[in-house]
């Protein structure tokens, strides 16, 4: 073959491998005008679990036993049976509360509700959404098609697929706005914020808890602060305590475009067994690699009419014995 | 064109081998009916850190890869007009066929809500931003073109069926009109579907080792992979079909496949070493650890082929070929093995590893589509005609 006709045919397939390494990806989103999260400050948190017992009451969703023992609620991690957990970092002695040496502090894992979230951008058939005011990431289960993209795209391995029964779907953390259970509509906060003791996990629009967050961060260690309940905008009550030493970073602020739940904690994030992410979020690039080669099928469609045109030509060009196999 | 290829009409279809095949897919089957009646759990070790085991990982991103074979071909017959790769062009097509077919099989079992697949063809619930919507249509449409791009062998054989002569000849000549546009989709399509195969790992992030993670690159990499994979196929299966049947030998076009493998390697290599080097990932590179090992037992598979391939006087033999032909499918098949499930990190907590009826699964399905090429190429018209014995 002609070297022109070659060049022209893989015009399209040379601009779509060059594009997608040259690609101008979409910045991160931006969160939600009315974004709703939680505040989890792990020095408040003394592990009585009472937010994983009125999740599970919540979403219908039975204890997780251990040998015998069905007296509470031993979940180790989340699950299909399990949207939000209390987990425990230990070290050494285990003998001081947020102490790094010899230490122990608690981690509640739930859905973050990412800004920019990573299983709202890999699913095929949107059944995963961020809801455009409140920014709570729901699930649909009736267009899901179960390939669980979202879970490998998931950050904070959230979303859960119930392999155990024949007709499975995923389950995760909707923030109490599920469809029949709507505590965020009807005015109430969610079911683990309500229950915690405490005041560790607090709920409240996203803006009002980073300002929570970065007040408690500005005090300094040893300080008396009075710790609000519940709502941050409207707490139910207050309780005075010593402010620890915190971690200089609001876990959510800015991590892989920020997340509606919040983290405060004095041992390092990593030690919470928070993943290790930059600024950017992942979703950002991958939708950029893909807007960039798939946008309106532009680039595809280029090809095709050039792979059309060539593979025409040489197949007529056989036809007629003048087969360039031949060489 | 039936004298280019022939239907090895005279060889025993009920061969011992054949009926272990058959054996081997009954025997997955009965797992699969249980993963159908009690759920994905009771047969596979699946988690909420490791989502995709063997069954996406192995009968999708590597099988599709294996499949490749036709995709290859089409590009250096149709494309780059190289007419004397034509006689291998049926049996590519015919494995790629087979690899397609049985990877969106397995993408249905592995497949949590199956019954709700159908959204994918709905335009108001397409995600278009989503890779996985790209990889699910473009595969099942790429299936339906190399069914096209197949079907003149089987008109070949319907023509001599009593009574259906004229009919099929009708539709070759129309089919024959138009085959053309299918050839180039089917240059397009596994252009655009192979390469979301690394697209997958951007959104992955951190789970994907560094030496793996090449975020814009992999696109890049997964395609150039799967193409040398697809033209190592071609070799490998054609040493096969030579040694199984006492055919001669194809080494003459086998030879020249080589050197155009070879310039993909280079490139695939060149673009890898030089992003992880750009990224400053040299030190994952000596830092003596799983990730480590893997990195360089797959870039010795890489390079192992590349050399032999250089050598003029090895590329025109046929061992040397097939062991570079196997050396590649190797490096590739690590290349996405690593990847997705010998490095995948999710983080603590989490590990994972087949269950043995979830091996077994899927070595049953390469044990069908086994089965069902030995059963066609005995059938149709696929094989090229071994003129020297002929003779």
């Amino acid at each position: 073959m002609d070297r022109r006709s070659f060049f022209k045919a893989s015009l399209g397939g040379a601009a779509a491998a060059v594009a997608s390494t040259a690609v101008q990806a979409r910045p991160n989103r931006e969160p939600a005008p009315e974004a709703v999260g939680m505040l989890f400050d792990s020095t408040l948190c003394v592990g009585c679990k009472a937010c994983v017992s009125k999740c599970k009451e919540v979403n219908a969703m039975p204890p997780v036993p251990m040998g015998q023992d069905t007296h509470a609620d031993f979940a180790l991690d989340l699950s299909a049976q399990t949207l939000n957990v209390i987990k425990i970092y230990t070290e050494g002695k285990v003998a001081v509360k947020d102490a790094l040496a010899d230490g122990f502090a608690f981690e509640k894992r739930s859905c973050m509700h990412c800004v920019d979230p990573g299983c709202v951008s890999v699913c095929p058939v949107t059944a995963l959404t961020r809801h455009p005011l409140t920014g709570i990431v729901n699930y649909n289960k009736d267009v899901c098609i179960g390939c669980r993209t979202c879970m490998t795209g998931c950050p904070y391995n959230v979303p859960q697929y119930e392999y155990n029964s024949a007709f499975g779907q995923i389950r995760k953390c909707e923030m109490c706005n599920q469809k029949g259970v709507e505590r965020i509509d009807k005015g109430l906060m969610t079911g683990c914020a309500e229950a915690c003791p405490t005041g560790a996990t607090l709920f409240g629009s996203r803006t009002a808890l980073l300002e929570e967050a970065k007040r408690r961060m500005a005090l300094k260690p040893g300080e008396i602060y009075n710790y609000p309940r519940g709502d941050v905008r409207k707490p139910g009550s207050y309780h005075e305590k010593e402010v620890p030493a915190y971690q200089p970073k609001v876990w959510g602020e800015k991590e892989a475009g920020g997340t509606n739940v919040l983290h405060l904690s004095a041992v390092p994030y990593d030690k919470l067994g928070m993943p290790p992410l930059g600024e950017r979020s992942f979703a950002s690039i991958s939708e950029g690699v893909q807007s960039t080669l798939y946008s309106y099928l532009a680039l595809p469609a280029i090809a095709l009419g050039g792979l059309t045109w060539v593979v025409k030509r040489n197949t007529e060009n056989a036809e007629s014995g003048q087969e360039g196999g031949k060489e | 064109m039936s004298h280019h290829y022939e239907a090895l009409e005279d060889r025993k279809i009920l061969t011992p081998f054949f009926l272990l095949m058959v054996a081997i897919a009954a025997f997955g089957t009965i797992f699969l009916i249980i993963r159908f009646v009690a759920g994905m759990g009771s047969v596979a070790n699946l988690s909420g850190g490791y989502p995709w085991g063997i069954w996406v990982i192995y009968d999708i991103v590597v099988g599709t890869a294996f499949a490749c074979g036709g995709y290859a071909l089409a590009i250096t017959v149709y494309l780059f007009n190289k007419g004397k790769y034509h006689p291998l062009i049926r049996p590519a097509l015919l494995t790629s066929l087979l690899g397609y077919g049985f990877a969106a099989f397995g993408a249905f079992v592995d497949m949590g809500r199956y019954w709700n697949a159908y959204n994918m063809f709905l335009p108001w619930q397409m995600n278009t931003h989503a890779v996985m919507l790209e990889v699910g249509l473009c595969v099942a449409a790429y299936v339906m073109v190399l069914a096209i791009e197949f079907s003149p062998a089987v008109l070949e054989w319907l023509r001599k069926q009593t009574g259906w002569q004229v009919r099929a000849d009708a539709w070759r000549a129309k089919l024959d009109k138009l085959l053309f546009f299918f050839i180039a989709l089917g240059i397009l399509l596994p252009t655009m579907h192979q390469s979301s195969l690394g697209s997958f790992m951007i959104a992955m992030g951190y789970k994907i080792h560094p030496l793996w993670q090449t975020l814009h690159f992999q696109p890049v990499l997964a395609v150039l992979s799967a193409f040398t994979m697809g033209f190592a196929i071609v070799i490998f299966e054609g040493s096969m079909v030579t040694n199984g049947f006492n055919r001669h030998p194809e080494t003459h076009l086998f030879s020249g496949l080589g050197k155009i493998i070879r310039g993909l390697i280079a490139a695939f290599l060149v673009i890898r070493f030089g992003y992880l080097i750009v990224a400053g990932k040299v030190g994952a590179m000596f830092a003596f650890d799983l990730g480590c090992l893997m990195f360089w037992i797959e870039t010795a598979l890489f390079v192992y082929p590349l050399v032999v391939l250089s050598s003029e006087e090895k590329r025109g033999n046929g061992k040397h070929l097939l062991y570079a032909a196997v050396s590649l499918l190797l490096a590739g098949a690590l290349y996405r093995f690593d990847a997705y499930l010998i490095t995948y990190n999710p983080g603590p907590g989490y590990s994972y590893f087949p269950a043995f009826p979830e091996l077994i699964m899927t070595v049953a399905t390469v044990a069908t589509e086994i089965a069902v090429f030995l059963f066609i190429i005995k059938k149709f018209p696929v094989l090229p005609r071994d003129t020297h014995a002929a003779a």
